[in-house]
């Protein structure tokens, strides 16, 4: 079901669209009861002439009742929270295989590091490209965060992403991108003056276009003709 | 008969064998009455809501039509809106400070500085507050520290402009922010106002516990004192923790220290923790007050006693206490490590519990009632349906992912809205209206106060409703041009209906304010117990004279016998003596 999200084009986007659902229905449920006795006893006890009310001070059943199954019916979502929480933010649960790419947020751009042809970060054949994000499909793909200047956030809507970046702070993301297409990334946190134009795309692409792609990037980068081996052939 | 043994201060009580011979200055302006002091929070606090108002309609011009000049905007200068079209700098600092004065001086002095003020002394018995001249000043340092926070909108570079919350760096390194003395003006004024909140704390505190007349045992208070009692601990908890940091924030923007910046060796998340820590108990200072008030005018509407008035109680203090251990959930996308994201959600979740016990207990008190539908009711009832959604949406954000894609979105910003607006607000209005003939011995306009609440009900809905599609489509908040965005493009129609619903919201506001202001000088006289209530507050003539009671008064009963098999009316005051068997009941138990 669309709940109104923008498409998701990630792994995880289906469980988060999931709980979404889940506390949608629970909390419509208890919307529909809550409101449905206030509209009640507005209308069936509405000021009567000779009326007088019935003088109850309380109800301790009734007390312990709406204690206990609220309790139980938030503990467990987030229970079922828990889970596809740690699945996506903890480092530990994150894909040991995935790509591995250095996203750097300033004022007020993104700039994105790729490893080269060596398939390792911080060496001389890295390049980087600004304010985009370009990934392979069906791939899981791991960045790590950095900012220069002030606090930013991550922001990938189509592909259920939300991560702030933290001067002094190295924090781990992980996504895998179900379709191709271009996609949006934008700065989720205020950032100054141009916080609201900080934004570029996520460019996902079939792994052969990707090769392609990275083949040239990588030929401009070291300034050679485009025929190195694709960065992510493995 | 046994003797009570009267405290020291009963010779404060009112004694109307002699004249109040005070000056003018000293009855209304320098005054230590705690009566007029919440009248002057009043009038400072309404200020505020109005500036805060129109800051709204300003951000909501911008959303709603974005970069097309603003009629006659061009009046706020070059430096702000150049043409009537509005910069992102002045943009930015309209939001920091819409969210600024519409918590710390609007809504959190209406619930705390107006009502704390008038009721407590009122409600328990007392014919002033502890310690009034403390009092006093409480007033005004708030005056002080409102007069610089407003200041900051004409100096150099514009205000503040890092979010009401203020998150370093961007709030310490001008070359960051584009603000200069605004954000150096917005910590200071707010380090004053944090002295001035903990002068208020001590006193309702002190009072509460101390000043309660014969009889008036805790279990008597009446749930707006009770709730001001709550609130005003978390305040003397959570205010000195948000001073400090502010202290240190004012050191790193002024003398160079590095607290919060990293290449100082500083750490931005210690702002961030330090500010929740202070900010969530925030977010409960500035509901339960209302929670008080909404329960006594219901009780009072319904004609029955408040259902589980102890369990009311329980949960005010639940709340109070589950809001210190909850602060985390601002920081589920920070950076913070996930496993503290896990336990925040629990107890975050847990939260809902205790506000369950309230709503049901609300409905409980209306069951079987004889309902009257005076304006304060319908407020009252209209809180209890609007921060029913507010804590429906709480659920969703406390869900770690499913705040993934909802943090920083128009979701908050219509959570918040609703739990500020939907709930504090229509409570303040509920409080304004209810207290009103109290306060100034006349009556509101009934027919208008109605007008104005049907109005409010459904252009706040209509405001806020629509914002929750906004944040699920990804509408992120605090964006000076969201139509940057390829993605967003395509809401521009809806918020250009969310700013016309907000314009004819704030609108109807001016039908109260107009109606009040209005009433002061020509509403219909008051009795002393219009709304034939129970609490002492109504035994006393309206407005009440300096010292509050001609003597002690003796409480008998709870604040809630309403309908009550002993009365042939259907309240029955709490200093009315027993049929049978009429003896003062000894002094308060608590010692």
């Amino acid at each position: 079901m669309d709940w109104g999200f923008p498409e998701n084009v990630s792994t995880f986007g289906a469980d988060i669209d999931a709980a979404y659902g889940a506390i949608f229905y629970a909390t419509a449920l208890m919307f529909v009861i809550v409101q449905g006795l206030l509209v009640y006893c507005i209308i069936r006890f509405r000021r009567r002439e000779g009326r007088k009310a019935v003088p109850i001070h309380g109800n301790t059943r009734l007390e312990i009742l709406w204690t206990v199954v609220p309790f139980f019916g938030v503990m467990f979502i987030a229970y079922t929270s828990a889970s596809v929480w740690l699945d996506i933010k903890s480092p530990d649960r994150m894909p040991e295989d995935a790509m591995e790419l250095s996203v750097t947020a300033q004022q007020f751009e993104w700039s994105v590091t790729y490893p080269g042809a060596d398939g390792q970060l911080a060496t001389a054949d890295d390049y980087s490209t600004r304010n985009e994000l370009h990934i392979p499909v069906d791939r899981a793909v791991r960045l790590t965060l950095h900012a220069q200047d002030v606090i930013h956030s991550f922001y990938l809507p189509e592909l259920r992403v939300k991560q702030d970046a933290v001067p002094g702070m190295e924090i781990p993301v992980w996504l895998q991108a179900t379709a191709t297409g271009e996609y949006t990334l934008g700065c989720a946190e205020l950032c100054g003056l141009g916080h609201y134009r900080m934004r570029g795309t996520v460019n996902v692409y079939s792994q052969q276009e990707f090769d392609t792609w990275a083949a040239e990037e990588a030929a401009i980068a070291s300034g050679a003709p485009a025929s190195l081996p694709p960065v992510a052939a493995r | 008969m046994s003797t009570v043994a009267l405290p020291e201060y009963v010779h404060h009580y009112h004694d109307p064998a002699h004249a109040d011979d005070r000056s003018f200055v000293r009855k209304y302006i320098f005054s230590t009455d705690h009566k007029i002091i919440g009248i002057q929070f009043l009038f400072m606090s309404l200020t505020f809501l109005l500036i805060g108002g129109l800051l709204a309609m300003l951000i909501r011009w911008q959303l709603g039509w974005p970069g097309r000049p603003l009629p006659g905007g061009a009046v706020l200068g070059e430096t702000r809106m150049p043409g009537g079209i509005m910069l992102p700098e002045f943009y930015n600092s309209l939001m920091t400070m819409h969210g600024t004065i519409m918590i710390f001086f609007a809504v959190m002095p209406l619930l705390v500085g107006v009502f704390a003020n008038y009721l407590i002394p009122l409600q328990v018995g007392a014919p002033d507050m502890a310690f009034p001249r403390l009092n006093m000043a409480s007033f005004w340092l708030a005056v002080v520290s409102g007069i610089l926070m407003f200041a900051g909108f004409f100096v150099e570079a514009g205000h503040a402009a890092a979010g009401w919350t203020s998150y370093a760096p961007l709030s310490v390194v001008p070359e960051y922010s584009g603000v200069y003395n605004g954000q150096v003006l917005w910590t200071v004024s707010l380090i004053i106002l944090g002295f001035s909140s903990l002068a208020g704390a001590v006193n309702y505190i002190t009072t509460i516990i101390n000043m309660r007349a014969p009889g008036m045992t805790l279990l008597r208070l009446p749930l707006p004192t009770w709730a001001l009692f709550i609130t005003s601990i978390l305040i003397l908890l959570a205010i000195p923790v948000l001073t400090g940091a502010l202290i240190l924030l004012l050191f790193d923007q002024v003398l160079g220290t590095g607290f919060f910046i990293p290449e100082m060796g500083g750490e931005p998340l210690l702002w961030q923790h330090m500010f929740w820590y202070f900010g969530h108990p925030e977010v409960y200072i500035l509901i339960l007050p209302s929670f008080g008030f909404v329960s006594e005018i219901i009780a009072n509407g319904a004609r029955k006693p408040v259902f589980g008035y102890t369990a009311m109680v329980l949960a005010l203090a639940a709340i109070a206490f589950l809001g210190w251990i909850v602060w985390g959930h601002h920081m589920f996308q920070s950076g913070m490590n996930p496993m503290l994201g896990v336990g925040f959600m629990a107890t975050t979740m847990v939260i809902a519990v205790p506000t369950a016990i309230k709503v049901f207990n609300w409905i409980g008190t209306l069951w079987q009632g004889n309902l009257h539908f005076h304006s304060p009711m319908l407020y009252s009832l209209a809180f209890v349906s609007m921060f029913v959604i507010g804590g429906f949406s709480g659920v969703f954000l406390a869900s770690t992912p499913v705040d993934i894609p909802l943090h920083d979105t128009y979701f908050v910003v219509a959570h918040i809205h609703y739990v500020l607006f939907g709930g504090s607000l229509f409570g303040i209005f509920a409080a304004l209206t209810y207290w009103f003939p109290k306060m100034f011995g006349r009556t509101m306009n009934e027919r208008i106060n109605k007008i104005h609440f049907a109005l409010t009900f459904v252009f706040f809905n209509l405001t806020f409703f629509p914002m929750h599609e906004l944040g699920v489509n990804g509408m992120l908040r605090r964006v000076y041009d969201y139509t940057q965005y390829a993605l967003f493009q395509d809401l521009v129609d809806l918020n250009r209906f969310i700013s016309l619903s907000a314009f004819a919201l704030f609108a109807s506001q001016l039908i109260y304010a107009a109606n009040y202001i209005w009433s002061l000088g020509r509403g219909a006289r008051a009795s002393a117990n219009p709304w034939r209530a129970n609490s002492l507050e109504w035994t006393v003539p309206s407005p009440p004279p300096h010292g509050n009671f001609d003597s002690m008064p003796v409480v008998y009963r709870g604040p809630y016998e309403y309908s009550s098999p002993e009365s042939e009316e259907d309240y029955l005051p709490q200093d009315a003596p027993p049929a049978e068997a009429p003896r003062p009941e000894p002094a308060p138990t608590f010692a």
